[in-house]
This record gives C-alpha cells, structure tokens and sequence, in this order.
C-alpha cells in the first residue's frame, strides 16, 4: 500500500492528502489514547501518594510518586501466593496445551493413522458442542477436580481451534523432510519432536502467546470450582479485593504493613495498585510478544 | 527397497501413532463430550445431595418450568439486543482496518495497531475495575464533571443507570475486541493485490472510488465470515464480562442466558432448570451455526464449516 502511495505523489503532497493524513492521524491518536490511558491512569493512581490523592484528582502525571503502595500490596494476604499460583498455571498449562495439541495436530496430518477421520471429526464437533455451565461443573466435581490445581491445566490441554492452526502449518511446510527422516529409520515420535516441532516454531510461538495470555486471565474455573485458599489465582483475589476494597484498606491500616511509613492505603489506591500488579506481566510482554499476536491473528484469519 | 523398509515400519508405526494421539483425544472427550452426560438432570427432580438415582423422572417438566417463567423472556431480549447491538462492532472494525492502511508512516500504524489490540489480552476483571476507576459514582469522569461545572453533586453513573446499561455493555465489548478485529480486516486490506489499485490510479480513480470498489469488495468475504461466526454466537455473549458488571440496579437490563445459567444454577440450586436451558441453547446455537453456514454457501458461495 506504500507503494501505491509513493508512485502517485512524489515529492510534495498535494494539499488534500495533506489534510486527509493529518485527519487520519487526529483520529488514530483519540483512539490510541482511549486504549493507552486507562492503563496509564491506573499506573500513575498506583504509584501516587493515597494522601495527594485525596486532597487533589489524578489526571496525567502521578501525585508524590511513590512505592509505598507495592510494598503494602504484596504485603497483604495472599498476594504473594496467588501471583505464583497464577504463574504456574501459565507454565504448566501452556507446556500441557502446546504438548498435547501439536502431537495431535501432528498425527492428524498423517494418513497411516488409523480412524483419522473419526479422530479428527471428534476433535472438530467438539468446538461447536457445548454442555453448558452446570452439567461441565457437575463433570469436573464428579472425575475429582474440585478444588485441584489440575482443574487449570487439564481441560484446556487439547485446543481444536489451535489444532487446525497447527495441523494447517504442519501440512504446508514439511512433507519432503519427514519422508527422509523416516528412511533414516526415525520413529513417528522422534519426527515429530526432532523435525517437525522446531520447523513449526512461526505458529507455535502464537500458539504459546495466546495460550499463556488465556491461562494468565482465566478466572471462572477458579471461581466455580476452587475454594482452596491456597490455590487461589491473581485474578480473583484482584476481583474479591475490588469488590470489598474498603474493608482490606482498613486491614491493611491496622495489620502489619503500618510499617510502611505511616501512610495509610486508601480503597481507591488498593484498588489501582493491584490493578496495575495483574496487568503489569502482559503490558510487559505485549510489545515483545505482539508480533506473534499478529502473526496468529493473520494465520487465523487466513485459515477462517 | 524403499517399500520393504516402510512395510515393516508400518504396522509398529501404526502403534506409535496411535499411542501418540490417544491421550489428547481422550481429554476432548473427558472434558468436551463426557459433560453432555450432564444433560441427564434436567429430566429428573435433582436436589444438590441426593443420588440421580433416588430422584424422580419428570420428563419435560423442567423445561417447561425454566421456559414458562416470564422473567426469562427479558434474558433472552437481552441477550438478543446486546448481540445484535455488538454486531456494529465488525463494520466499525472494517472502517478502521480500511482507513489505518491509507495512513502514511509505518512506524505511527505498527504503534496505534499495537495500542489498540491491548484490551482484547487484558482480562474482563481488570477491564472492570479500570472502568470502576473511571465511570463508577466517584471515578474520574464524575470528577471531572464536578470540577467543570463547578456543582459538587452532579455525578455519573453509568455503572448503576439501567438505561444505558445495555449500551455500556455493548460499547465496553466493542472497546475490547474492535483492535483486534480490526487486525483480522486489515490482514484482508493487505491480501488484496495492489495491480489492482495501480490500475485504478491510471484511470483516475481517486482515493475513495478505489476504497469503494477494491478495498471493501476486497474485504467483504472477511466480513461475511466474521459475521456468519457472529451470528451462530448470538446467545453467546460470554459469562465473564456479565459477572463482573452486574449489580441490582442494572440485573434485569444486562442478564443474558450465559449470566442467568450460572445464577439460577449456581446461586439458586437449581440444577435441572439450568442445564434444561443449557441445553435448548445449545441446540438452538448448532442449529443457527449450521443454518447460517447454509444460507451463506446458496446465496453467497462462501462457507466457514
């Protein structure tokens, strides 16, 4: 499209197109300032002083910047195992999702399979059926997740959608180099994680970003079936702590973390503060990892 | 040669295969397929506690309890207006797509592309609690209000009001998926073979003529996809998103199946008439995805299944 735009204007940009491109751009700047600030003004709300704030609002540049608040969030209760727990259910289950995914994607593709079609049709019927809320509770209750950490792993370990992404990849890419590895005498497994997982890494890296994002902000097997304390996710104890900040402010004013100089964490600064602490790791990876977002996206899209 | 090699390597490499395979399509039927069994209370007089076995066999009797209460007609309106109403959010996703690859300057596109595919990775509790921050009784907004107008009690409310309940729901939705949408159109923009705009330009073709016949034709199968997946999800409007923003001043505006199946189920108890709803919704949503499929490959030669 650049190109389109270099041939028909050479040096000087008409005067329409001037103020087309300057139109375009006041348009894309109000729309990246609708996405970008409400995370910036949750930033700058985390690291002002809770008292500024009271005496004036916060609207672009933080108030006192400190980090007092951080010190007292993780301080709290539960925090701190709860952001572990929210890490491990991203590690294992990403390993646990790209595992099981590939290889089946990867059998697939391979017509000495037996029954590969009523595999594959399995797999496909299962995007389109859904039990509903309660009989997939009363399931997961009945064969023992209730209440274990591999109530996180175990249901997404088989994506179809990330299947047929994979699968597609796969058939485009590798006939000729399997077939001399399987002279060499290499078994189906050994292709398969020698040869053919390290040439898929394009769609496997998007297939890793968008599995790890999805475990990272998963919260309802959390909320439906863990009471465990101790396996409770980042997710929701930032949701149980919106949804009473005010009775945690005041435990955090009378427990332990008053030794923070003195200041007094109010609801509202709670509130932005362990906000910020469950968005920060994606807004740390997005830019990194954006490009396989939109690497999967187009794969996706092409395959749609 | 070659054959005898495979012959023998076949029969074990059958094995392999199948050993390799087995256990991922044993967890699509534990957890996609064994759940239907499920299904089976919605026939039964169940209470939490008892076994299925000592529960009575009612046939229909829940279904007809769960359809017959009128509270269930303002959940499916609801459900049916939030889809259709979140429907705009595709052309709009167009638009966008079509207008940011007119832009000069790579480097502003790569960033306003990144910017807003931000909501769509973030989850639906912090997407709550930044719109708390900002549109709750005392957020930002109000603030402002009350700094600009110079009156201390105005306020607003766009968290409790019912009135625009539904279209702070859409309008919240469409905030989070429209980037990245608008990535998938733009993907579409890309595709299209720029013999056809350089040709345009010789003919005079100016920029919206060109927008109008190569650019939207160029991208109308992209939408016709998009929208056929749309449709066939019209009772899905997603359970987390309805979680989080409810609260009894807006329930009756925003409750949508995928809400009130968790609420009667959940907090109520009562099993059989949630799963009976479940499940009408989804034999309804199989037959919408198959039916739309059809319509789309009679009238417009173009299929997604």
């Amino acid at each position: 499209m650049d190109e389109r735009g270099v041939l028909m204007n050479k040096k000087k940009l008409p005067g329409k197109e001037v103020v087309f491109q300057a139109a375009m751009i006041l348009l894309f700047t109000l729309m990246l300032i609708s996405c970008i600030y409400p995370f910036y003004y949750i930033f700058i709300a985390s690291i002002s002083s809770p008292e500024a704030v009271k005496r004036s609002m916060i609207t672009w540049y933080p108030l006192e910047p400190t980090l007092a608040n951080y010190v007292q969030v993780f301080k709290l209760n539960g925090i701190m195992n709860a952001f572990l727990v929210s890490i491990a259910r991203t590690f294992v289950g990403t390993a646990v999702t790209l595992f099981f995914t590939s290889i089946l994607a990867y059998t697939l593709t391979k017509s000495e399979l037996p029954c590969r079609k009523l595999f594959y049709s399995i797999a496909i019927i299962s995007m389109y059926i859904n039990a509903g809320l309660i009989p997939w509770y009363l399931t997961m209750r009945t064969i023992g997740l209730k209440d274990s950490f591999l109530v996180y792993i175990l249901p997404t370990a088989v994506s179809a959608y990330s299947m047929i992404l994979i699968k597609t990849y796969m058939e485009s890419i590798t006939a000729g180099i399997e077939e001399s590895a399987m002279i060499d005498g290499a078994g189906y497994f050994t292709i398969y994680w020698k040869i053919v997982m390290p040439i898929c890494k394009p769609v496997l890296a998007a297939i890793i970003v968008f599995t790890a994002v999805g475990q990272w902000n998963s919260w309802t097997d959390n909320l439906l079936l863990v009471n465990n304390m101790n396996l409770k996710t980042l997710q929701m104890t930032l949701l149980e702590y919106l949804n009473q900040a005010t009775n945690v402010a005041n435990m955090a004013r009378t427990g332990g973390a008053s030794a923070v100089s003195g200041a007094a964490i109010s609801p509202f600064t709670l509130r932005m503060t362990i906000t910020m602490v469950v968005t920060v790791p994606i807004l740390i990876v997005y830019p990194f990892m954006q490009k396989y977002f939109i690497n999967g996206i187009m794969i996706g899209a092409v395959k749609g | 040669m070659g054959t005898k090699v495979r012959k023998t390597h076949l029969t074990k490499g059958k094995i392999t295969l199948l050993c390799m395979t087995i256990p991922s399509v044993l967890f699509i039927l534990v957890f996609s397929y064994f759940p239907i069994s499920g299904w089976i209370y919605s026939f039964f007089d169940y209470r939490i506690g008892y076994k299925l076995s000592k529960c009575e066999f009612v046939g229909l009797d829940n279904f007809i309890y769960a359809f017959g209460d009128p509270y269930i007609i303002t959940v499916i309106l609801n459900t049916l207006i939030i889809s259709i109403l979140g429907l705009l959010g595709l052309p709009l996703a167009g638009m966008i797509a079509i207008l940011l690859s007119e832009v000069r300057g790579k480097k502003f596109k790569k960033t306003v592309q990144t910017a807003i595919t931000i909501p769509n990775f973030i989850s639906w509790i912090i997407i709550y609690s930044i719109m708390f921050s900002l549109f709750s009784n005392d957020g930002l907004l109000t603030t402002l209000i009350r700094g600009l107008s110079g009156n201390r009690d105005s306020t607003v409310t766009l968290l409790t009001n019912p009135g625009t309940a539904k279209l702070f729901m859409v309008l919240t939705n469409i905030w989070k998926t429209v980037g990245y949408n608008s990535i998938i159109f733009f993907a579409a923009v890309t595709g299209i073979d720029s013999q056809l705009y350089d040709a345009a330009a010789v003919d005079g073709a100016g920029r919206w003529q060109k927008i109008l016949h190569i650019t939207i034709p160029g991208i109308l199968p992209t939408f016709i996809t998009l929208l056929i997946i749309s449709v066939g999800a019209i009772l899905n409007n997603g359970f987390e998103q309805y979680y989080v923003f409810v609260n009894p001043m807006i329930q009756k505006n925003i409750e949508v199946l995928d809400y009130y199946v968790y609420r009667i189920g959940m907090l109520n108890n009562d099993i059989p008439a949630s799963t009976a709803v479940s499940m009408v919704k989804t034999f309804i949503s199989v037959i919408l995805v198959f039916s739309v499929n059809k319509l789309s490959k009679k009238t417009l030669g173009q299929s997604i299944l």
